[in-house]
């Protein structure tokens, strides 16, 4: 009996050392992006370190974080192998979502959100890749002339956006870790303009 | 209609199925825009009149174009069928009539920024601190090491001619030689007045290979020789001349690259190679 509570405690010492480790290379910025790839974290967890990932995002659940995966080309993977696993990204980001309000904590006007909204929306619609010419032209629609350039290049600056040598416009890795694009399209189909 | 006229209008014909593909595959137009059935029929009309390789590489590179078309329309069917479809003129429309609020109140209901810090953890200061101890100062990295003393001397002829700055013989003798031997084998091994130009510069190693084929350029750039190609069969064919040929200023000469890779050398050893 005292020998089987020893070795729970023991296993509970060893994934709480792991959960502080997990947590530190998460949150802490390490290379140019964020996140974390998954043979990172096995090189440093162990080979359980989906497990070790779990009980991190049910902790975090009651802060509204989570922990999320974003496997290779944006693919979602519905019971991935420890291959794509190790190939994927593990990122730290919020469950729920901002109020207009809390946004502006983050240093962006209203009119650069509406924007990057209308480019990925249109990039989207257009299978992923829409002429840079395109996204602008529908930007100054909202915005003044003089900053729709500033705020494309803005966008492809933080990693939402990139741009290849021909002008194409495509969807970078940070839209593909933070924005649900499906939920960005059907809402917006769906919001009622007052007419 | 002459022939040439009629080859002149199948040039143009083609090179205006390039410039439609080209505008679909860059604008991301529809791809369906493009008629394949109908462009692969202007193709087929034509083919048969082509001799030259530039109206051949020009067959080829309409043939390309249109298969990316037929790609792009494969995954332009995928993402319809995809949850992910949208009809870009629909949410064009209903963008232009939100206002900039109501967008990003929107947007903000799809967005889930990630957390990222970028202080320094106690774990992040050991390693600075370790790595701080063992870097060396500058003055020691930087230190120029002197250039090696060389002392200068006179190279022989034969140390010249074994790093092959200096050839044994006089390049046109050896050339004159080579030209012989491709007589002589065209005559034993070959057909109708010529060789298989890999069977002529085949040789037992890869080394040798390249020393013949680059031996053979001179050959036909010099007029010794010349080559047949047959680019549909895939065949190249080396014709030796009688006498060597002396090309007026007047002829246009045309380059011809040939592959002599390591890989195609043992194809050629293993008799798989044209």
């Amino acid at each position: 009996m005292e020998k089987g509570r020893a070795k729970v405690s023991k296993r509970k010492a060893t994934y709480s050392a792991k959960l502080k480790r997990a947590t530190h290379l998460l949150f802490f910025k390490r290379h140019a992006k964020p996140g974390v790839k998954g043979w990172e974290l096995r090189k440093a967890l162990g080979s359980d370190y989906p497990k070790v990932l779990k009980i991190m995002d049910d902790y975090l659940k009651a802060l509204d974080l989570e922990v999320k995966t974003i496997f290779e080309e944006g693919k979602q993977i519905e019971k991935p192998s420890s291959e794509q696993l190790d190939k994927a990204r593990f990122y730290v980001a919020l469950r729920g979502d901002l109020v207009p309000k809390e946004a502006k904590m983050v240093g962006w006007r209203i009119d650069d959100f509406a924007g990057l909204a209308v480019a990925i929306a249109y990039i989207v619609s257009k299978k992923g890749r829409a002429p840079r010419d395109g996204v602008e032209e529908l930007l100054r629609e909202k915005l003044p002339g003089w900053k729709v350039g500033l705020n494309v290049d803005k966008y492809i600056r933080y990693g939402y956006l990139t741009e290849d040598e021909s002008g194409q416009l495509y969807l970078d890795w940070r839209t593909r870790a933070e924005v649900d694009q499906k939920g960005l399209i059907d809402l917006l189909l769906t919001f009622e303009t007052k007419s | 209609m002459s022939r040439k006229t009629y080859e002149k209008l199948g040039r143009e014909k083609l090179q205006r199925i390039i410039d439609t593909c080209r505008s679909v595959e860059d604008r991301s137009l529809d791809p369906f825009l493009i008629d394949v059935n109908s462009e692969i029929g202007t193709i087929k009309e034509y083919f048969g009149e082509w001799k030259i390789p530039e109206d051949l590489c020009l067959d080829a590179e309409t043939l390309h174009h249109i298969a990316s078309v037929v790609k792009l329309q494969s995954e332009w069917v995928k993402h319809r069928s995809t949850s992910l479809y949208t009809d870009p003129f629909l949410l064009e429309d209903k963008l232009r009539r939100m206002d900039k609020s109501e967008i990003a109140r929107t947007f903000l209901k799809a967005w889930h920024p990630l957390i990222e810090w970028e202080q320094l953890s106690r774990q992040s200061l050991t390693e600075a601190m370790r790595y701080w101890k063992t870097l060396i100062p500058l003055e020691e990295r930087w230190k120029e090491t002197p250039p090696l003393e060389v002392a200068a001397e006179s190279a022989t002829r034969e140390e010249l001619v074994r790093q092959k700055i200096l050839r044994d013989i006089a390049f046109s003798e050896e050339l004159e030689k080579f030209w012989k031997e491709l007589k002589t084998s065209v005559e034993e091994r070959g057909k109708e007045g010529r060789l298989k130009y890999w069977d002529f510069i085949g040789a037992d190693s890869y080394d040798e290979t390249v020393d013949r084929a680059f031996m053979t350029s001179f050959l036909v750039t010099y007029g010794y020789a010349t080559l047949e190609i047959y680019p549909l069969e895939e065949e190249t064919f080396l014709v030796p001349f009688e006498k060597p040929i002396v090309r007026s200023g007047k002829t246009q000469l045309i380059s011809v690259p040939i592959s002599v890779s390591f890989a195609d050398w043992e194809k050629w050893r293993r008799g798989e190679l044209k």
